[in-house]
């Protein structure tokens, strides 16, 4: 590529615009100069005018597009669900609307299928999203060794997160099967009793937290190894002259580095674990979205999407939805007073 | 200039796109008289069903199009019902993005028949429907109380007795199909007395039935009264029909006579595989799903028997939307598909029993043998059963009710070994939640 023009293209093309007049042309006719002058003025200050505005709106209009997807498909839902949320709407009369002020936000409270609904959400999102973060830290650390064929290993650890839920989940069952699954035949081989996965609330809580595990380790572990690969080098280096071990140097100069992507997974993993859906809802089998005989894994998402598309109570469902909506809220907030208190003790 | 160009294209392409958006919705109406193609008048019809539902494997359509060379049939299917009905709910309060003719689930008819009425084509009056050939319980199932009938029956689910001859051999029972069905004749406890028989003897590691989920569907499918009275009021709870098929499926459970399965699950269809359980109750419809997960291994090894009572288990209707663009031609078709000769062809090919009475006595259903079943003549089993069927008076929340009781309560009892009445007030908490508006 390098020196193929043989010319710089550069001196001749601005030359046209800034040419002086010749001093023949401007003795013989002044009057047409000064003509044509007061129209360049008007067609420079039209252009610069023009300029203004663009550099002014352009942007608006290049993240235009964005903003009127939000607003069609983020702002309008979320602020008609508000609105259904204050209804009675059943899904067999979508436009029938009867206004039932905070009804339907107040029997939540004492609605015993929500708390648990919630109760189940967190211990899922707790017993899934801890041991997924530290894990995804330890394989990060791996993966940032010099190693030999690292980039298959950094696409292996992504191959989780591309596989369909659908299909990962419905492998999942086979395995957590009660009378003819792998995981009781392994442990029938240690002498263990078929335990039945499904129907236990801690065993199936565990069931449904390692699938989210197993999908999102390989997604996170990539963003710290993206993280750590832009630690100075020069800060391991002083550290190694001090005598730190690996060990020593991963949880001194790594785990501080890494402290606002740490962060920022811990935000996105909650609001995920929140929303938790595909999960639990394909591991009941046939049943759809009771999550088990006894609702024991039946998280947030699925007891709306019951409430919704299956009771079709759709005013109901609004108000769950809002309700989760409010409990990211108040989440973000303590993730954000906590990142506050450790950027300032940092 | 350039700007300006971009800007243009930038709101064009936002427009267009969200333009786009909102035309998808309308095309599947839009598209039926027009996508056709061919140029000469020729009409496009969509079908929109769920499951496998047979018409197409059937081989109707084809035969609908060989029939009428301006027809052009192209059906859409979502796999599962609870997807499929809310999602027919949706668009029919939208009046867009309906298939021609839509189906509907035999659980949910008594809900549109109720709230949708008006958005479907009274076909009670269209050309080519012949109401005199259907079961008169199945015609008013989806009739309205000012007497339109806005949908027409295609299968109904009479149940048998499916059972496993070597099971039963090992376990000192009779394998004769007629021996079998006397064993239990008229009532289910002697279902529940032969269950007791079997496992006196049953060879290790087999139960009785599968569930007692399965059991209890069976029982409320033989009585006239289940979860609504006459004047659609919710009595399940203190109905005794209802209160006698729960004692029953529960004493199943309670005295292990079950797989502890639930059913169309991943593990259900491991039962049918690996030959764990003996016996299950069997609509028509539910011979095909056996023959798929038994498998070669289990040919000959089933047969079906009657039913201790006579029992229905599901079916389907075909409806007509208001808001299709060929209204005429859709109800031709619906007319055509549900008429009793090709319900005795759908029976023959895919199982699923016809709900036209005139297509008993039809040769392709009074004589069929199931060759899987050994050679089981299951046309007059299903004949027998489905004349025998209570009328069954059905209301807008069956499938809600019908659901939770088996998935929440009698699964607590039959999986969690929880007692018959905490399975109970389970059941009745979930289903108060859902009902309750």
């Amino acid at each position: 590529m390098r020196g193929s023009s043989g010319r710089p293209p550069t001196e001749h093309s601005t030359t046209p615009e800034t040419a002086v007049p010749s001093p023949g042309e401007e003795g013989a006719a002044p009057p047409r100069v000064q003509v044509s002058s007061a129209a360049e003025e008007r067609r420079r200050a039209r252009r610069s005018r023009r300029y203004r505005l663009d550099v002014k709106w352009s942007p608006y209009a290049f993240v235009m597009p964005f903003f009127v997807f939000f607003m069609a498909f983020g702002l309008f839902p979320l602020l008609y669900t508000g609105w259904a949320s204050l209804h009675r709407v059943e899904l067999t009369a979508p436009t029938d609307m009867e206004w039932v002020g905070l009804r339907n936000f107040s029997r939540l409270l004492e609605d015993e299928f929500f708390w648990n609904a919630l109760k189940n959400t967190v211990t899922i999102g707790l017993i899934s999203t801890v041991p997924q973060l530290l894990m995804a830290l330890g394989i990060a650390h791996l993966l940032n060794y010099r190693l030999r064929g690292s980039m298959f290993f950094r696409v292996a650890a992504l191959t989780p997160y591309a596989t369909s839920v659908a299909a990962a989940t419905l492998v999942f069952v086979l395995l957590f099967g009660r009378d003819y699954g792998m995981i009781n035949w392994a442990l029938g081989l240690v002498g263990f009793d078929n335990i039945d996965w499904q129907n236990g609330e801690w065993t199936s809580q565990l069931a449904v937290s390692t699938i989210v595990i197993w999908r999102w380790t390989g997604y996170n572990a990539l963003i710290y190894l993206a993280a750590m690969q832009a630690i100075p080098k020069d800060l391991y280096e002083s550290a190694a002259l001090d005598g730190a071990s690996r060990r020593q140097q991963f949880i001194h100069v790594t785990i501080p580095s890494l402290r606002p992507t740490i962060l920022f997974t811990c935000v996105v993993s909650t609001i995920g674990a929140t929303q938790l859906f595909g999960e639990p809802l394909l591991f009941n089998g046939g049943a759809g979205a009771t999550g088990g005989a006894d609702h024991q894994f039946q998280t947030l998402g699925l007891y709306l999407y019951e409430q919704g598309w299956v009771n079709l109570h759709l005013g109901r469902a609004s108000a769950i939805a809002w309700a989760m909506f409010l409990i990211l809220l108040v989440i973000g907030a303590v993730n954000w007073l906590l990142a506050r208190r450790l950027s300032k003790s940092a | 200039m350039r700007r300006a160009v971009i800007l243009a294209v930038v709101a064009a392409l936002g427009a267009g796109l969200l333009a786009g958006c909102a035309k998808d919705s309308d095309e599947p109406a839009n598209s039926a008289s027009k996508a056709g193609g061919g140029g000469k008048g020729s009409t496009t019809l969509t079908v929109g069903v769920f499951g496998a539902f047979g018409l197409k494997e059937a081989g109707l359509y084809d035969e609908y199009m060989k029939l009428n060379k301006n027809i052009v049939i192209k059906q859409t299917s979502i796999e599962r019902n609870e997807n499929y009905y809310p999602q027919l709910l949706t668009h029919l309060g939208s009046g867009s993005g309906l298939a021609d003719i839509q189906a509907v689930e035999v659980n949910n008819i008594a809900e549109i028949t109720a709230t949708q009425a008006g958005k479907l084509v009274d076909l009670g009056k269209a050309d080519g429907v012949q109401k005199d050939a259907f079961l008169p319980w199945k015609l008013a199932q989806a009739t309205t109380k000012d007497g339109r009938t806005i949908a027409l029956g295609t299968d109904i689910g009479p149940q048998g007795i499916c059972y496993r001859k070597d099971l039963f051999a090992k376990a000192g029972l009779p394998t004769d199909r007629e021996a079998v069905g006397k064993l239990w004749a008229g009532d289910w406890n002697k279902y529940l007395d032969a269950g007791e028989q079997f496992k006196a003897k049953a060879p290790k590691g087999t139960a009785f039935v599968d569930s007692a989920s399965g059991v209890m569907e069976a029982i409320t499918g033989s009585n006239e009264n289940r979860f609504y009275d006459k004047d659609g009021k919710v009595v399940y709870k203190t109905n005794p029909s209802v209160k006698q098929a729960w004692d029953i499926a529960a004493a199943f459970a309670t005295e292990g006579l079950t797989g502890k399965l639930q059913q169309f699950t991943p593990a259900w269809d491991q039962g049918y595989a690996n030959g764990t359980f003996a016996t299950v109750s069997c609509p028509a419809w539910m011979l095909g799903y056996i023959q798929d997960k038994a498998g070669a291994a289990g040919k000959d090894k089933w047969d079906v028997a009657a039913a201790p009572r006579p029992s229905n288990w599901g079916g389907s209707f075909l409806t007509v939307p208001d808001a299709g663009r060929n209204k005429a031609e859709a109800a031709k078709l619906a007319a055509w598909l549900t008429a009793p000769e090709q319900q005795a062809k759908l029976f023959a090919k895919r199982g699923s029993f016809p709900s036209a009475r005139a297509a008993y006595s039809l040769p392709a259903v009074s004589g069929a043998k199931h060759a899987y079943f050994a050679g089981a003549p299951i046309g007059q089993i299903f004949s027998k059963a489905a004349e025998g069927v209570p009328v069954q008076i059905i209301g807008p929340k069956d499938l809600i009710i019908a659901q939770n009781l088996a998935d929440i309560g009698m699964l607590q009892v039959d999986q969690k070994g929880r007692s018959p009445k905490e399975g109970w007030d389970a059941a009745v908490k979930a289903i108060d939640n859902a009902l309750d508006q």
